[in-house]
């Protein structure tokens, strides 16, 4: 009996020994949470990003790496709202792992805690890649990264209460300096309202609506679907009659349907980081939202 | 520390509390309510083919190689419906999450292909699952037909496996908490098809038939993720019979009793520059397998022939590999190309080495390595549609060459399945 007591001990330190029994190790699905993350547990945590900024989260291998580090994790942090339906649900199941599951406090659904656009009054997929939940691209609203942060905040501190304090001065510090520099960006970005602009995926909508700027198009015929040079064409006629400012795509997206547009209805075409790490500048959130607005500023001045 | 707090909570989520009290409460939208807020989630398969075969399908054998029974054969001349596969999965309750896979057959039959229940709430990395299911043995074996990379199974998977290996049976597997990814896996199951025994399996109490696997996996750089695996099928068969041809013409059943032991080596690479697969990426992968078998052979035991039923020793060492590679060259479109290669190895009959009977008593196990050449191209309209177009030069059979060619659709419609690695 005590060898058995023994083994289950050692198997159970042997599960937290990784990567640091100090630190809760945190699996963000998305750059933006993983850089959320870092900025409110600090040192406290070690945080793994399971993508980046130069891949489609809709397209995401399960692939064994991921199920390693999930296996690990004491906090998810992913959007849902089916945007990593292809893959995290493949990681929750093999990863075999409790803490991190649907529902428990190790699993935290950034979208859930925002109010969403476009939510799909029919559900098709003659429609393309709709979301039923609504679009899951909350991250580019500032004010939406500021209510996950509570929320993540608050996820931390019951993780791991002994550390409650430094998590809380931690948030406190983060929502002073995103309530200045939202404030700011609000300043900078008023030059940018009402500006139309072409899409390539509905993956801006949420800093459109934040800025106040207007979609005009989209690269893709149907969300999820590749551009086509029939829409594309169509898109040219329509920038004749009504010219955008600008048409904008995302790191991961290739730049050639931007540029095809952008050469035939003369309006600038323009690459934004989408999220943390998509540009240099775009190195945490701050500087995302930064390289955003200067890139679009300098685009549409 | 803070171990104490999850254990707190992991507490308050057994009581049935999603939340700890004084969390902040998420904004619910679009929740569906009533009865129907519980279905599980269902998904449907729809797949058709047409093939032109320069050979007839219903000879269809690999020579060399002990017939599996199974459904290994090129699919009907012309146009045909394939199976339609409906799957049925979702949460049971905090503990368990259930599957069941239907496939109704193009003959107007529904066959379990999996149904099985998995633990979602063992700790220490491990996970129980229990009912049918697809071996975990080798790597293609436990990816369902629509998600393979061609429209049929490799032949080694075909001789080995019986196409594709799904008993009833239990699944310990344990996944290790490592930087890389490392799982090893034990089943037992009851041995319902080949390499076991007759269809429907054993009357015997126990087990007929046991798996050990385990898979190494990692990350090569920023664009390359590749996984390895081992695994080992153990059986004892009980009355295998298949049908051959005598010497002189007449039609035989013969049968094998004995232990069956298979390993199987399979590697997977997969591609994409900065791992974004979304306009080029490329797969390779590729198995091998060996097997050993050893037991008693028994000739004719419908005693159709003058010399009546008879019994004698057999071994056999066999093996086989395919390598096939895939590219995405193009958003929605891909090339592949696969090689298939048996080695019918050595088989020692002891009725033929006694004198009793010859060799061309037994003209299916006669020495003979099957090759196959396949090519493909693919267009996904959607990650929900796939038209295939493939090419192959099959040598299955000594002495002739099948030239297959199959223009297939695979469609599904419902939940949104996931891409397994």
């Amino acid at each position: 009996m005590k060898t058995i007591v023994k083994l289950v001990a050692a198997l159970g330190l042997a599960s937290l020994a990784l990567p640091s029994a100090a630190a809760i190790a945190i699996f963000a699905c998305e750059p933006e949470w993983g850089a959320l993350a870092q900025e409110l547990a600090g040192d406290k945590a070690s945080v793994y990003s399971a993508t980046t900024a130069l891949q489609d989260v809709h397209r995401v291998e399960a692939r064994p790496s991921l199920i390693a580090r999930v296996r690990s994790a004491d906090l998810l942090v992913c959007t849902g709202a089916e945007l990593e339906i292809g893959w995290l649900p493949l990681l929750l199941t093999q990863s075999a792992n409790t803490r991190i599951q649907p529902g428990s406090t190790g699993y935290l659904e950034a979208s859930q805690f925002v109010p969403k656009l476009d939510i799909p009054k029919v559900v098709d997929r003659a429609l393309g890649d709709v979301h039923p939940s609504g679009n899951p691209h909350i991250h580019l609203d500032p004010r939406n990264v500021a209510r996950v942060a509570d929320a993540l905040a608050e996820r931390l501190v019951q993780l791991d209460p002994g550390n409650a304090d430094a998590y809380k001065a931690r948030a406190n510090s983060f929502r002073e300096r995103w309530r200045a520099a939202t404030s700011r960006w609000e300043k900078e970005a008023a030059r940018l309202k009402g500006v139309p602009v072409v899409v390539y995926h509905k993956d801006m909508s949420y800093f459109i609506n934040w800025a106040g700027m207007r979609e005009a198009g989209s690269l893709e015929p149907k969300p999820g679907l590749p551009a086509t040079p029939s829409h594309l064409a169509e898109l040219v006629e329509k920038m004749k009659r009504e010219p955008a400012k600008a048409v904008i795509y995302s790191a991961y997206n290739s730049p050639r349907a931007a540029e095809f547009l952008s050469e035939r209805a003369k309006i600038p075409s323009v690459m934004l980081p989408y999220t943390v790490g998509g540009t240099d500048k775009a190195k945490d959130l701050f500087g995302l939202f930064d390289d955003m607005i200067g890139r679009l500023l300098a685009a549409v001045k | 520390m803070y171990r104490k707090g999850v254990t707190a909570l992991a507490v308050s989520a057994a009581l049935g509390l999603p939340y700890p009290a004084g969390a902040q409460m998420p904004i619910q939208t679009g929740t569906p309510r009533g009865e129907s807020a519980f279905n599980p989630g269902i998904s449907l398969i729809l797949n058709g083919t047409y093939a032109n075969l320069s050979q007839d399908p219903t000879g269809f054998k690999i020579n060399g190689f002990v017939p599996t029974l199974g459904e290994v054969g090129p699919p009907n001349r012309g146009l045909s419906l394939g199976e339609s596969e409906l799957t049925f999965s979702g949460s049971i309750d905090p503990y368990f999450r259930g599957t069941a896979i239907v496939a109704l057959t193009p003959e107007n039959e529904a066959e379990i292909e999996e149904a099985y229940v998995q633990t979602l709430g063992l700790s220490y990395g491990f996970i129980a699952k229990a009912g049918r299911f697809f071996s975990g043995v080798g790597y293609l074996n436990e990816i369902h037909a629509h998600a393979w990379d061609f429209t049929d199974a490799p032949l080694a998977n075909k001789v080995f496996l019986g196409g594709q290996l799904g008993d009833d049976g239990i699944q310990l597997k344990w996944v290790a908490p490592t930087p890389f990814y490392l799982d090893i896996g034990v089943e037992a199951s009851r041995g319902l098809h080949f390499t076991s025994g007759p269809d429907g399996g054993r009357n015997k109490n126990g087990t007929g038939s046991g798996v050990f696997f385990t898979h190494v996996g990692g990350d090569l750089g920023t664009s390359t993720a590749w996984q390895a695996g081992l695994s080992y099928l153990s059986t004892s068969a009980l009355d295998r019979s298949y049908d051959d041809t005598d010497s002189a013409g007449a039609l035989v059943t013969n049968s094998f009793s004995g232990k069956s032991r298979l390993w199987a080596v399979s590697g997977v690479l997969k591609w994409a520059p900065n791992r974004n697969p979304t306009y080029t990426n490329f797969k390779l992968q590729g198995e091998y397998f060996r097997r050993r078998e050893n037991g008693d052979l028994t000739f004719d035991t419908a005693a159709a022939t003058a010399g009546g039923t008879q019994t004698g020793g057999y071994s056999s060492t066999q093996s086989g590999l395919y390598l096939q590679g895939v590219h995405q060259f193009l958003p929605q479109w891909r090339v592949g190309y696969r090689y298939d290669r048996l080695d019918a190895g050595t088989t020692a009959i002891g009725l033929v080495d006694s004198g009793t009977l010859t060799a061309a008593d037994f003209p299916i196990l006669a020495a003979y390595n099957p090759t196959r050449n396949t090519v493909m191209v693919d267009w996904s309209g959607s990650e929900f549609s796939r038209v295939r177009l493939q090419f192959a030069q099959d040598k299955s059979r000594a002495d002739v060459t099948d030239k297959q060619v199959f223009l297939q659709y695979i469609m599904s419609l419902g939940a949104h399945g996931g891409h397994k690695f």
